[in-house]
């Protein structure tokens, strides 16, 4: 087997990594379910987040965590107010591209914001000791690759109960269905997407949490590219269920993983080709979506 | 009567833009220049783009990787000799010991563009809708990894320099036009109007005959073609290039000018680059400081790119349709009436 060439390092990273990006797929597909956006500054909210964490580092933990979250989920009501709300219903390219600009304009913001002090970067430091390794099964494992996975699947498992047992669940599945019917049998619109967009509020501020353990240093940019990736992902999943669109997220994380490893040491440099190009073989082969069984491709019409 | 004019006035519009701006560089000076020579290559890269995206309804987010095949083409193919034998030494032997002229270089990279356009839409013209855009996203991926690793091909992950600066008012202007006047005479053919005729309704126009996939991989090729005559253009007005900049910025910037010029047309495509990328230019001034109406207008530095943004994203929401709306130049009713 592959997986028996890898060392379990790398195959515990890659776990790490597939948690972390399933969560942000949560996120994106969440709002993509209720408002049919593609919501390409959803890492500048993990951005902000980890910028409230680096400029909070000096106060107690908690503090610094709760503040992270009032300000990215108040960030994320703030975009939905601002920005989604007057897009409803337009076509997806004049969505997603005012998204490109939403996202452009953050990370400038976060730059003019950053650089008043004449350097560029800031550094958390609340939960650094997470980086330390602990020994299982005979290999070193970061803690905060276990504190990932367990966070995504507590998540997860909530999300699953908050969407299957709730009133507001109920509705947000349905208007994820069918908006126009969902509306018309008495599901407030309004309600529903601010739950929608609330709860990715808080996914972000999560991962936030979680990747500036390993990455500490927080730049414009920081989670630009991961956003990136966790949006092919998505896609390449299946982006029309929830659960399809999060498993995406966690393949092509730990599918990215997974072959860093395995490259020979002077081709990871080309781990981006090789990554794309499992990208395009696998939408050429299902286009609606890796786990998209059972699913007549879009296009049909009645 | 002035049906006839109809076409005339699509073509001539946006060519007397073209035109204007081109002249406009020659009165400035040399270092406001820069700023012209930009607005027009953006016109030339946003124009290519428009021939697929806005003729298909297909979302792409790849053409920018046939810029960068034609910058990168053209720009190592023109260093002149003596000094390529210095600088990129880790090239293969034919690239390094071979230079050509300026006009060679446009038409090889236009030529490399649209093949390569070709090779990659054969399989992934059958898609369409995110997955198209995901898939044409991953063709940019690639092809930026493989620039900027491979040295056997180009400079890799270093600065290509050198490159004669051969794209002055004069190639500007043309170059612009040529890619114009092409995109024109597409959109007006045969197989720009089936195209157009699936961007409707994909499902009659494969009803009545059309094949979809032939007509958006004819589309995807032209535009690719023109993107690398653009890439051509944009390695000759800067004279020294990277990877970086013919990437995921490029990509979405372009994107925008064409979204918010009105992705439909031809007109929408030439409005959109000029209005963002003349926005960006004062916007950049501004932060040194400029005169506005007898006020003094001065941003602090690195906030030109906030403000830009900002107008970009007002402009999608107040008028989503783009500042054209999507239509071609028309001239005003009292004068189609007469």
């Amino acid at each position: 087997m592959i997986l028996a060439a890898l060392d379990f390092q790398t195959f515990s990273d890659a776990i790490g990594l597939g948690a972390i990006y399933a969560l942000m797929a949560v996120g994106i597909g969440l709002v993509f379910g209720v408002l049919r956006l593609v919501n390409f500054a959803y890492g500048q909210l993990i951005m902000a987040g980890a910028y409230t964490l680096a400029y909070t580092s000096s106060w107690p933990t908690w503090a610094s965590i709760a503040t992270c979250f009032a300000v990215v989920v108040a960030l994320s009501l703030t975009m939905d107010l601002v920005v989604f709300r007057p897009l409803r219903g337009q076509s997806p390219a004049v969505m997603l591209v005012t998204t490109f600009a939403i996202a452009f304009l953050l990370q400038s913001v976060a730059l003019i914001v950053d650089i008043r002090d004449g350097t560029l970067g800031q550094v958390t430091a609340a939960l650094t000791f997470l980086n330390e390794p602990v020994k299982i099964f005979g290999g070193d494992v970061r803690k905060i690759t276990l504190v990932s996975i367990a966070i995504a699947v507590g998540a997860l498992v909530l999300l699953a109960l908050l969407l299957a047992k709730t009133t507001i669940g109920l509705h947000t599945r349905a208007a994820a269905q069918d908006f126009r019917t969902a509306r018309l049998l008495g599901v407030r619109a309004n309600r529903v997407i601010a739950f929608a967009v609330v709860l990715s509020g808080l996914l972000a501020a999560t991962v936030a949490l979680m990747m500036t353990v390993t990455l500490p240093f927080v730049t414009p940019d920081f989670a630009l590219r991961d956003t990136i990736v966790v949006l092919v992902g998505v896609v390449v999943g299946g982006i029309d269920r929830l659960w399809t669109a999060t498993l995406g997220g966690f393949t092509i994380g730990f599918v990215s993983g997974v072959l860093n490893g395995l490259l020979p040491t002077d081709k990871t440099v080309y781990l981006p080709s090789a990554v794309f190009t499992l990208v395009i073989i696998v939408l050429l082969l299902r286009p609606a979506g890796l786990f998209n069984w059972g699913r007549h491709a879009a296009g049909e019409r009645v | 009567m002035t049906r006839r004019l109809d076409p005339l006035v699509q073509l001539g519009g946006p060519v007397l833009l073209v035109v204007a701006v081109g002249l406009l560089s020659t009165t400035v000076s040399a270092a406001n220049e820069v700023y012209f020579l930009n607005a027009l290559v953006s016109v030339a890269i946003v124009v290519a783009i428009y021939v697929f995206v806005g003729n298909s309804g297909v979302l792409s987010f790849g053409q920018i990787a046939f810029v960068a095949v034609g910058a990168f083409a053209a720009g190592v193919m023109t260093v002149p000799l003596e000094s390529k034998k210095g600088v990129l030494t880790t090239l293969f032997p034919l690239l390094r010991d071979h230079s050509i002229g300026n006009v060679p270089s446009l038409l090889l990279a236009a030529g490399l563009g649209g093949l390569f356009a070709f090779v990659v839409g054969l399989p992934l013209m059958r898609l369409s809708g995110l997955a198209a855009g995901i898939a044409t996203f991953a063709v940019l991926e690639i092809t930026h990894n493989v620039l900027q690793q491979w040295t056997k091909i180009g400079p890799g992950a270093t600065t290509l320099s050198l490159v004669p600066e051969s794209t002055g008012p004069l190639q500007g202007t043309l170059g612009a036009i040529v890619v114009i006047a092409i995109a024109f005479g597409y959109q007006r053919s045969r197989l720009g109007r089936k195209l157009r005729a699936t961007r409707e309704d994909p499902q009659a126009a494969s009803g009545v005959g059309i094949g979809v996939h032939l007509q958006r991989l004819w589309a995807f090729t032209l535009s690719g073609a023109l993107a690398g005559f653009a890439g051509a253009l944009l390695v000759h007005q800067l004279g020294s290039i990277t990877t970086e900049q013919v990437y995921l910025e490029l990509t979405f910037l372009t994107l925008a000018m064409l979204v918010i010029g009105g992705l439909t047309s031809l007109w929408g495509a030439v409005v959109g680059a000029l209005a963002v990328s003349g926005l960006d230019s004062f916007l950049s001034q501004a932060e040194q400081g400029v005169h506005v109406l007898g006020f003094k207008l001065d941003l602090p530095s690195g906030a030109h790119l906030a403000v830009l943004a900002a107008i970009m994203a007002l402009v999608l929401i107040l008028r989503p349709s783009g500042i054209t709306g999507g239509r071609e130049l028309r001239l005003p009713r009292a004068w189609r009436r007469s």
